[in-house]
């Protein structure tokens, strides 16, 4: 026994005094065969290149990857700080599936990671993917959304929101490589890649330089499907086409703020189908309203590329008939308004474009669009403001954005009961810290708001109204409404209200750099101050790490099962396309 | 009545303080030029591009003074920051995935003046100058700037 401790300790020791050299792809990835994807090595010290040593399943690597990778003697850091030799291979692909033990050593530095190179079935087992995904998109929207559209007697709906009744099959785990935490990026990335990768990251796992543009890449279902197939590719969202979601079709960066370079990666890849906001960036530096650094024209360069362009609803309209082969919807310089602004109290910046389509047009306009190629498509439809209105807690707004979402859905189960060879995937990336816990009744006696908070019997049911049948409330300010309450955020004054005037602005940042109650909404009567619970750098409420309930109907669906990692559902998506078949 | 007269004392004091600051460094006049406007600052908005108002064409050069909020600054020693229309809840220099609003205006400070609170309007004066900028040291991009500036809360 004592020697057996010895025997541990010993090795502990030894585990101890040995520096881990880092792989990319990490370990447990899963890459589909033949994607291209970079592989590297990080050494932690300066080696030498002949005391490295790189093996695949025993055998010297340049003879499985047949190349040479590439040995840099010293990766800088921040202020030419010396990180480490490393090596790097790029466009690499594998021809076989199967597991790789990936094992590398130089000096004092060891690490062992296998890789799990898989195929598909032969055959597709659909023609067309809709991959629908309302950011941030958590229960208590989905609960929100029903009471809010459908209302409720006697503790039943009065009727049944679309994605209702598509099959909720998977648990999805968001967590990324260095967190359990997560962000857009990551999250959309691993749906579309297949690998998961670090807060802020596209298309890339985040190595050890300050470069975004550098690190090793992996494939994105947009390029698997320039690569294997002859099908159409549609972007749509209400966020900036250049946000992280939609940007996680095609982009390869450390950051998702590198989005004038994302417009070019979008360029590269030309989906044949991209609505949404964030203009700003496809203009040269001197247009104002540019948010371009350089001179480069994009709506020039999409034109060039056969693309017709629409700017607004009417344009949209007639654009989704023509026949030109790809369409470039742009609709607002940043992101497009929400539907509670733009269709009904015309605030945010409805004024300024006033024709915006909303992500119900946007959906039929791209299924008009890609449902001509006999082929068939992928499409990613983003709610993007679910999220942009669930961090400054805005859940009015947030929910009508659901129920729009909602709608988009309904679109795309009518498309898929005339196209029965389509499966549709509805999901979110990441969800929010948001529940709803009751209802708030003006008519409950006295000023103090917190005493009209009813919870339990004493919440009732809320009476909002939709006499004109749209699917939305008549108006969110009725006088029993749900009370939705965040388990997290800034200093802030809740106000039990809805916000009429604009998007809620919780926090502002005060002169030590620190988000403070936003005083506008002091003397709101009855506004309680609510202390942040979370860092006072933070400006808003953030993601949960909860898991994300993913909802799948159509050929293929029964790939999802249980609890899945968010890279698992790009495989998935591979097998029902057949993306990694023996080719000839 | 009392409490007028005590408003208007306050105010007269309020203003000659006020005047003192931006004579002693600029040797301009205090709150000189005419009132410009967020609402006024372009004709048009369109996802092609804006289009700046005649008003700022023809006060381009000249004295303006804008009332706005002071974004966070992109660090302590920038002889620059931002000015909106609204308090910022975000901050585009410390969030990746935060964005500056279409209609910002870039001020240069003619000399330093102590950061303020940022949930507070100030009112700044300054040379108006439009068309595209890219600071020199920062690599920050303007369309629409006031330079020389000097600025008070209100």
């Amino acid at each position: 026994m004592r020697q057996l401790l010895l025997a541990l300790a010993s090795a502990t020791m030894l585990a101890g005094a040995a520096q881990a050299a880092t792989v990319y792809p990490l370990d447990r990835a899963t890459i589909l065969v033949g994607s291209p994807f970079d592989f590297k090595v990080e050494f932690d010290a300066v080696v030498k290149p002949e005391d490295v040593k790189v093996t695949v399943n025993g055998q010297d690597y340049e003879a499985v990857f047949g190349r040479k990778a590439e040995f840099v003697a010293e990766e800088k850091g921040e202020e030419d700080k010396v990180l480490g030799s490393a090596l790097i291979l790029r466009d690499l692909t594998i021809a076989a599936a199967g597991e790789y033990k990936i094992e590398v050593s130089a000096g004092s530095e060891a690490k062992s990671v296998a890789w799990d190179v898989y195929e598909t079935i032969a055959q597709p087992k659909a023609k067309n993917i809709i991959f629908m995904i309302a950011d941030g998109l958590s229960v208590a929207h989905r609960t929100g959304a029903r009471i809010m559209s459908k209302g409720m007697t006697e503790g039943k709906a009065n009727g049944r929101l679309a994605m209702d009744d598509i099959p909720p099959v998977a648990f999805i785990g968001t967590s990324s490589t260095h967190s359990i935490a997560t962000d857009s990026a990551n999250t959309a990335s691993a749906y579309m890649t297949g690998h998961k990768s670090r807060v802020n990251a596209l298309g890339v796992y985040a190595d050890r330089t300050p470069d975004s543009l550098d690190d090793p890449k992996v494939e994105t279902i947009a390029e698997a499907l320039r690569r294997t197939t002859k099908k159409s590719v549609g972007i749509v969202t209400t966020a900036e086409v250049e946000d992280a979601t939609p940007a996680a079709l095609v982009s390869h960066t450390r950051k998702r703020a590198d989005k004038a370079e994302i417009v070019g990666m979008m360029l590269d890849v030309k989906p044949d189908v991209l609505f949404g906001g964030g203009s700003a960036y496809f203009l040269g530096k001197d247009v104002p309203g540019s948010k371009r650094k350089d001179d480069k024209d994009y709506i020039a360069e999409f034109k060039n590329a056969g693309y017709a362009l629409a700017i607004d609803k009417t344009e949209l309209a007639a654009a989704a008939g023509a026949n030109d082969e790809k369409l470039l919807g742009l609709f607002h310089t940043g992101n497009m308004d929400v539907t509670l602004d733009r269709e009904f109290l015309k605030k945010g910046t409805v004024d300024k474009f006033p024709n915006q389509p909303g992500l119900v047009d946007m959906t039929k306009a791209a299924l008009d669009k890609l449902s001509k190629n006999p082929e068939g498509f992928f499409l990613m439809v983003e709610a993007a403001s679910v999220d942009k209105m669930s961090h400054p807690l805005d859940w009015d707004r947030a929910l009508v954005e659901t129920i729009e979402f909602d709608k988009a859905v309904a679109v795309a189960r009518e498309f898929a009961d005339k196209n029965p060879d389509t499966l549709i995937v509805v999901t979110g990336d990441h969800t929010h810290g948001v529940s709803i816990i009751g209802t708030v009744d003006d008519e409950k006696p006295g000023t103090e708001m917190r005493e009209k908070v009813g919870t339990y019997d004493n919440a009732g049911f809320p009476n909002y109204e939709d006499k004109d049948g749209d699917g939305y409330p008549d108006r969110v300010d009725v006088s029993r409404r749900l009370f939705i309450a965040a388990n997290n955020g800034p200093d802030h004054y809740e106000t039990f209200r809805p916000k009429l005037d604009g998007p809620f602005v919780p926090a502002v940042q005060n002169e030590a750099k620190e988000y403070i109650a936003n005083e506008a909404y002091k003397d709101v009567p009855g506004a309680v101050f609510v202390q942040g619970n979370i860092p006072k750098d933070e400006d808003s409420g953030v993601h949960a790490v909860d898991d994300i309930v993913l909802q799948a109907a159509g050929p293929g669906s029964e790939g999802f099962r249980g609890y899945m990692e968010q890279s698992d559902v790009y495989r998935v998506l591979a097998d029902t396309f057949a993306l990694g078949t023996a080719k000839d | 009545m009392t409490d007028t007269h005590r408003m208007s004392l306050t105010r007269r004091r309020m203003l000659s303080a006020l005047a003192t600051l931006p004579v002693l460094s600029l040797a301009r006049p205090a709150l000189a030029g005419e009132k410009l406007g967020f609402g006024e600052l372009y004709k048009s908005f369109g996802v092609l591009g804006l289009e700046f108002s005649d008003k700022v064409k023809r006060l381009n050069g000249e004295d303006v003074t804008v009332k706005g909020f002071m974004a966070p600054p992109l660090k302590a020693e920038a002889n620059f920051f931002v000015l909106t229309e609204i308090p910022m809840s975000l901050c585009p220099f410390c969030s990746s995935d935060a964005d500056w609003p279409d209609n910002i205006l870039v001020v240069y400070l003619s000399e330093k003046q102590t950061f303020v609170q940022y949930n507070a309007p100030i009112e700044v004066h300054g040379v108006l100058e439009y068309g595209a900028w890219t600071d020199p040291e920062t690599g920050f991009r303007s369309q629409l700037r006031l330079r020389e500036a000097a600025f008070n809360t209100v």
